[in-house]
Parts: C-alpha cells; structure tokens; sequence
C-alpha cells in the first residue's frame, strides 16, 4: 500500500501544473448556463486546448488516438484541473466518458477513425439516448424500434433525459433490433446522427430552471448499418461496457471540488459566526472526514484498475452510493451555514445544491446501484 | 501511486487469519464468553502468549530491538483479521507498550490503558500494567455490556492524569482500534449476507428481498469506505486522517452490527448468535481512544485550517 506518486508521475504532474497556469488565463469568461451555444463553444475550445497541449484522451489506448497514460496519470489530471479551477468536462462529458471509450473498445478501425478525432480534437459533441419514457431502471425494456432497411436502420420511438442533446452532433442510441428476442438480446448500439431528419430535440425544463436535458423524438430516422458499434442484438453487452466507464471515472474530479466547497463552507461559518455551533461544526468536520475517505477510496479504485489493466470495476458502484449521498449532504449542511440566503437563486452554491440531486438518480438510482452491490459483489440471490 | 497491498501484505493477511481461524475460531470464542461470563475474565493467557510469539505486538519494533520491524499499514492489516475474529483483550494497548512495558512484546504480559474517558478501565483485573501509568491502579468491576471486555471503575481514574497517560498514544491507538472496527464491520457484512442467503421465507431466501438486499449493499458501502480510510491513515500516518478512520469505523462496525441484527430477525436477538458480541465490542472501541465527538472537532479544526 504506498500512496507516494512516482518520480514520472510527479514530474506528469509539475508539467501539466505549469501548462495550467499558463492556458487558463487565457480562457475567454465562462458563459450563462442558459446559453447553449455558448456553452458549446467554450466547452469544445477548452477540449481543443487540451488536445493541442497533448491532454487529451489521456487515458485511452494509443491505437484510439489517446496518449496511453495510466489510470494514475488520467487521476492526476482530474485532480490538478480541478484544483486550478479549469473548466469541466461539460458537453464533451458523453463524447470522452462513455461514447468514446466505447468505441475504443468495440469500434472497428473505421468507426475509431472516423468517430474518436473529432471527440478529442473537441469538434463534436455526442449525447446518450439510453433512458425512454417507460425504460429508465429497467433500461432493457427499451422500446425505440430499428427496422433494417438496405443498408439503413429505420428508426422510430423517443429518448427522454438526454443531456445536452440540444448541442450534440451525435448520440449513442440503445435501439430495439429484434422484437422477439428475450429483452436483453435484442438490443443494439449505434451512432446516429443528431441532424439526420426525422430528428426532434425538445428541451425540458429541470428543477433548476435550466434546460440540461431533452426529450428526442425519432420518427423515421435513417441510420446506416455501419454506425452500428458491436453486433446486431449484442448492444447490452456494449452498453455495459459503457456503463462501467460512467460510474468507474465520472466523478473523480468532483471529489476534489467538493473537498474545496468544504473548506469555503468552514471560511463563510466562521465569518458569520455559525462555526460557533458545536453540531453544525461537528457536521462539517464529519463531512470532511467522509471526503477525505472518499478520494482514499478513489485512489483505490485506480491503483485497483490499474492493477486490473484499466477498465474499472463494479467497485465504482460502491462510490457513486456513499459519494452521492455525501454529495447531497454538503449542500444541505451548507444551507444551514448560509441560513435565508440559501433561497436566493443568484448563490451560486444554490445551483449546486440543486443540481447535486440529480446524484442518486442519473447514471443508476442509489436502489439500483443497491441492487448491483448485493447481487454483484455480494452474490445474493436474483429477486423475481 | 500503487495502493493495492503488496504480497507481503497478502501473505501476512492470510497467515494471521489461518492463526486466528485456527487458534480463536467460532468454539474458542464460544467458550470464551462462557468462561467471562462465569468468571469476570476474558484474556486467554495462552493464546496471548501465541500472539505475541507471531509477533503481533512486536510487529512496528524494529528487528535490533527483537521487533518484526514492520510498520502501520502492516499492523491496520493484522488488527483488522484480529477484530474479525472478535479476539477480546486490550490488543491495542498491548501493542503499544511494546518496547516500554516488559513483556508486551513477547505477549508474556498484558497491559490495558485508560483509553475510555471517565473513570472506567477494561480488562484491569487481567492486566500486568498500564500504559503509561507507574502503578495498578484499584478498581472495582462492574457489570460490563460486552461479556468479553470486563471493566472495573477505579477511585482516581480518568481526567488530567489519564490524558497525560494515553495522550502520546492516541492517534495510533485510535487508527488500530478502527482498524479491529473495520474488521468487525466486515465480518458482519458475511455474516448478514450468509444468513440471507440460507433462510427461506415466502418460499425464497430472503436475501433474494430488496429490503434485505439493500441493507447488506449498504453495509458493505460502509465498511469498504472506513476501509479505505484505515489503510490511508496508516499510510500516511497523519492524525486527522486518523482521526477520520476512527469516526467512519466506528459507525461502520456499530450500524453493520444493528443491521445484521435486523437481518437475522428474532435469531438476531438470541445470546445464541454471535451478533450481539460484534455490536457490544463495537460500542466499547467506539468510546475508545478517540470518541466522534472528539474525532469532529479535531476535524473541523482542521478543516477550518485547510480553508486557510
Ligand atoms: C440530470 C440527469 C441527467 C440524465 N442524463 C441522461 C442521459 O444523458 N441519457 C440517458 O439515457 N439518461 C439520462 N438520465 C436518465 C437516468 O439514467 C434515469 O433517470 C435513471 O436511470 C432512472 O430512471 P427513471 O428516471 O426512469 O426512474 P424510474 O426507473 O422510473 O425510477 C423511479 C424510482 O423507482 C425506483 N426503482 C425503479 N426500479 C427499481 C427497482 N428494480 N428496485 C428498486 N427501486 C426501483 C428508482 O430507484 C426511483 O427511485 C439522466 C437523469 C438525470 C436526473
């Protein structure tokens, strides 16, 4: 057990230090949340610089366009941008976390050539279409149908809670390939288009008032076969590829900004005379301890991966479950610090409190991740 | 960075759980409690000795001084397989008084410490010494909530002059006693899971019911976390990380036990099942070295200090 970074690691580090200094002022000012194009722009420029400067696709195979680096080096990297304040992954969250890592793993040649440049270069944005109205948990009760056509999929059927679909170029879309098979084997992965006709992207209003996410609606949208990433009716076995990507590296960076957020939190109390409360206190040195473990336990899981040859293990459920609660807790601990002024909508914290409760639900509810720990790791029976 | 344990560690893991599963295994363990039960005592001189001749409290001595010469990571590992196995006795104090207290070493002797605050001392009626203290102090036994760890209140006991005693101590102290909480938390994680799996009701194993199910994934969250946190704690050796394992472990070893309680139902709550033994020690560790009242506030000052 040896938490000391090796002499290259270090060195890893120093240099992207100084490269950071540098690139981030340089940054134009971040835009409002509620300017999508903006967003798009500032999110893409951001990937770019980073792909000028070799940061990009670190942790992916040299063969997909990635610089190889190990599960450390990519951690190492999460954790020096998100104490320098650099922007985060943004709409290019689909792209480099799940889509990209996908196709790395089960794309062809043509389909790495074609897709990963751009997700790095930071010319394209990809989105997720696998929940549907009547297919969240139980995603595999997917209904979206594709119907072959020549050398197409004829497409037909609606997404729900697609984030940053209104700026994306492509979507990695879960589609129903075989009606008849049992309903985990007639699925399929492909890579559709957004601005293929036949394509709707209606924005829908979260509990923050921003427009994070979107309903897609596919009437009739043509999809070539050879978007098709796996083969036809294995796509649940490739989604589950992609799924491990989302809940093994996903949070990493957060952890590290919400030990900031803590600190801030401890600053405000002490200013306003909070800190004088033992149990509010007592909360926050509590909540310290906790994400103090947490990134112990994320440097865990990547010596473990590394360990494994990289890709990360269901112990990422164990995580998000502790992590996203801890998450939830911050906020409201920090509500208490903040008294009345954490209804004012212009705290930026505010925000973050709101959106923090999209943790125990997106990417797998806490009772579904429950679900995953017991049955998985644990080995208890299946229910009916 | 490579934080998975190495083979040595391994190594050493799987001989001291083959010693204790051998030496302290679910008999032994019966018995002992028979024995404390009818006799106010709990240490078995004999397997002491045989800890100490593996080189349990002698672990962190170096080898010129007849130590094993290894370091905190390794004892968190040993100590964790120790709080498994529920083996009673004042295994952290011993271990620190290695090197200071003739005989701890070798496990020839055994020495308690005033680690409870107030004016209540485990295991006094066995011990040859404590930590830190010239004499034995006097004490009369009350009746002990954890059959295996027997307390006697002494006349002047804790305050000022036992925080001087253990004070040098407490951060190691309390990072070993979170790690034997981490071990029970574990143990008590494949005790629910294995109760779960073999009773049947409503015609299936109810380990197959989400509410079971869930309690034993939230279980294992737990423990996995304060986990971690032990093992970076004596790498790093730092005191508030310390303190932090401390806190996490302790809830973790207490809120397991009450749910393995909950998921062994009416047998849970027998004298029979070894589940009320796991919840009483973790209650006694809990207020042990380090309470969480102590452990925050230790926390949060340095959490203030890390705001600048
Ligand atoms: C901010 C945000 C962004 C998202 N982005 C995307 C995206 O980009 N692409 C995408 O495809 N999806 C996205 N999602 C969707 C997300 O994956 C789903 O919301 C999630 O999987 C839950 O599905 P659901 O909303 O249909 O809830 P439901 O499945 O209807 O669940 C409702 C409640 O029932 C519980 N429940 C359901 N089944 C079980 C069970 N078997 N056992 C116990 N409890 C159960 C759930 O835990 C939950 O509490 C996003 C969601 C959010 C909140």
């Amino acid at each position: 057990m040896d938490l000391a970074y090796t002499e290259e690691e270090q060195d890893f580090r120093a240099r992207l230090r100084e490269w950071l200094l540098k690139a981030l002022p340089e940054l134009p000012a971040r835009p409002s949340p509620d300017d999508w194009p903006g967003r798009r722009a500032y999110d893409l420029g951001w990937q770019r610089r980073l792909y000028e400067a070799g940061y990009a696709g670190l942790h992916w195979p040299v063969d997909a366009g990635g610089r190889g680096a190990t599960p450390t080096q990519h951690l190492i990297f999460l954790e020096e941008t998100e104490r320098a304040g650099a922007p985060y992954v943004g709409a290019n969250f689909v792209g480099l976390l799940h889509a990209g890592p996908t196709i790395a793993a089960e794309g062809t040649a043509g389909q790495r050539a074609r897709w990963l440049p751009p997700v790095l270069r930071g010319d394209e944005v990809w989105c997720q279409g696998f929940s549907e109205p009547d297919a969240g948990s139980d995603l595999a009760s997917l209904r979206t149908r594709a119907v072959r056509d020549g050398d197409d999929y004829v497409i037909t059927g609606s997404k729900i809670w697609t984030s940053h679909a209104e700026v994306a170029d492509w979507c990695e879309l879960l589609v129903r390939t075989d009606p008849e098979a049992p309903k985990h084997r007639g699925i399929s992965w492909l890579a559709m288009a957004m601005d293929a006709p036949g394509v709707t992207v209606r924005p829908l209003r979260t509990l923050a008032g921003s427009t994070e996410f979107a309903e897609v609606f596919l009437d009739e949208v043509r999809v070539p076969v050879g978007n098709r990433v796996g083969a036809e009716n294995d796509g649940w076995r490739v989604t589950m590829v992609t799924l491990s990507f989302e809940r093994g590296t996903a949070f990493v960076g957060e952890v590290v900004a919400c030990r900031r957020t803590l600190g801030e939190l401890a600053r405000t109390a002490r200013a306003n005379g909070r800190w004088d409360d033992p149990a509010l206190r007592r909360r926050l040195g509590r909540l310290y301890g906790e994400f103090g473990a947490l990134w112990r336990l994320t440097q865990w899981n990547v010596s473990e991966s590394e360990r494994s040859g990289g890709v990360p293990g269901i112990g990422g459920s164990v995580f998000k479950l502790a992590y996203s609660h801890a998450r939830q807790e911050l906020y409201d601990v920090a509500a208490e610090v903040l008294g009345a002024s954490s209804l004012s909508l212009d705290e930026e914290w505010v925000q973050s409190r709101l959106s923090s409760l999209s943790y125990t639900i997106a990417a797998g509810t806490s009772q579904i991740q429950r679900n995953i720990v017991a049955e998985r790791i644990l080995g208890l029976p299946k229910g009916r | 960075m490579d934080f998975q344990p190495t083979e040595d560690q391994r190594d050493l893991r799987a001989g001291v759980r083959g010693l204790l599963e051998g030496r302290y295994g679910r008999e032994a363990l019966r018995s002992a409690v028979d024995a404390a039960v009818d006799a106010g005592t709990a240490v078995d001189r004999g397997l002491w000795r045989e800890l100490g001749g593996a080189g349990f409290f002698a672990l962190r001595l170096p080898e010129s001084e007849g130590g094993v010469g290894l370091g905190l990571p390794e004892a968190v590992i040993v100590f964790e397989e120790a709080g498994r196995a529920l083996v009673p006795g004042p295994l952290v104090a011993t271990h620190l008084a290695a090197g200071v207290v003739p005989g701890a070493a070798a496990g020839t002797a055994v020495v308690t410490a005033f680690d409870l605050a107030g004016d209540l001392v485990a295991y006094l009626g066995e011990a040859d010494a404590v930590l830190g203290a010239a004499v034995l102090p006097v004490g009369e036994q009350v009746r002990a909530a954890d059959p295996l760890t027997p307390l006697h209140r002494v006349a002047r006991p804790g305050g000022a002059d036992a925080c001087a005693c253990v004070s040098a101590y407490v951060s190691e102290g309390a990072l070993l006693t979170a790690a034997l909480q981490v071990g029970s938390a574990l143990r008590t994680v494949e005790l629910a899971v294995r109760y779960a799996g073999e009773r049947e009701q409503f015609g299936q194993p109810i380990g197959a019911f989400q509410a079971v199910k869930h309690l034993c994934a939230q279980m294992l969250v737990r423990a996995e976390v304060a986990r971690t946190a032990v093992y970076a704690a004596a790498v790093t050796g730092d005191p508030g990380e310390a303190a932090g394992a401390k806190l996490l472990a302790d809830e973790a070893a207490v809120r397991n036990a009450r749910d393995c309680l909950q998921v062994h139902g009416g047998m849970g709550f027998t004298w029979e099942a070894d589940v009320h033994l796991h919840l009483k020690r973790a209650w006694v560790r809990a207020e042990q070295w380090r309470t969480a009242a102590e452990a925050e506030e230790l926390l949060a000052a340095e959490l203030l200090h890390s705001a600048g």
